[in-house]
């Protein structure tokens, strides 16, 4: 049962490039270890953090896109927490709310498709930019 | 106790009917029926027709990265906005709720504010 699931964690800000990369490349082995397979890595860079975490202000915020089953999650989150550099981690499963989200869209999709034909054209267009996965339009709205 | 268990069946009828009992004989509220119509010092009924961001510009996902967003919907004290102010409605009040719990235990969003000195 393959299940979609977010990691992102915050890696200390005094760290050096490589050693971040080192991080990185350590916890994308512990995934596929584990059994996990990871779909993406996005750094989103140094940002000020909302309370002190470990006397730290600032953190290098890291997202992982993983798939795998959830025994996959609880090794990799049980190695993050003994993972001196990280200092924070949160993972959210993301699955279930993007086929709830495809349900919408197609049923968004149908409705406009069912008003003519010449709508019809249109509508393939706007299927095939729907494709995309939608939780990277929520950010591109704000 | 035995011969009491005769007149008790009698007794309790008749304490029944004799003490006043507010059964709810109180009228009940009209409610904000008139609130449309013109606010007669009730302001909260009403004041204006709030509607949700959400259902407007069709935004599905409520993602706990877009912490512009949930800002959007957290008072300065860092507390969630309730909906009676910011006009969402339900479904999607409890999916921002869940977001913005999220984004504070990921450190995208304040617990509560710097407390005042």
């Amino acid at each position: 049962m393959q299940r979609t699931y977010e990691l992102m964690f915050i890696v200390r800000p005094d760290m050096a490039d490589e050693d971040v990369d080192k991080v990185v490349s350590t916890v994308d082995a512990q995934v596929t270890s584990a059994g996990g397979a990871v779909k993406s890595v996005d750094r989103m860079g140094k940002r000020r953090l909302a309370y002190l975490v470990r006397n730290f202000a600032d953190g290098l915020y890291i997202l992982f896109t993983i798939e795998g089953p959830g025994s996959a999650i609880t090794e990799v989150e049980r190695r993050l927490r003994v993972t001196e550099p990280v200092i924070k981690f949160i993972t959210v499963r993301v699955d279930e709310e993007q086929k709830r989200l495809g349900k919408v869209k197609a049923i968004r999709d149908s409705r406009r498709r069912g008003q003519g034909t010449h709508a019809a054209q249109a509508a393939a267009a706007e299927a095939a930019q729907t494709a995309e996965p939608p939780a990277e339009q929520a950010p591109a709205q704000a | 106790m035995a011969d009491e268990n005769v007149q008790q069946p009698q007794a309790p009828a008749a304490s029944e009917g004799g003490a006043p009992r507010p059964q709810g004989g109180r009228p009940p509220r009209s409610g904000p029926g008139g609130g449309p119509g013109g606010p007669r010092g009730d302001r909260k009924y009403f004041r204006r027709k709030k509607v949700c961001k959400f259902c407007t510009e069709k935004i599905d996902a409520i993602d706990y990265k877009d912490y512009r967003l949930l800002g959007q919907f957290v008072a300065e004290s860092g507390r969630i906005v309730p909906r009676r102010l910011s006009g969402v409605c339900t479904p999607h009040q409890r999916r921002l709720s869940k977001a913005i719990k999220q984004a504070r235990n990921i450190a995208l969003l304040p617990f509560a504010a710097a407390s005042r000195p």
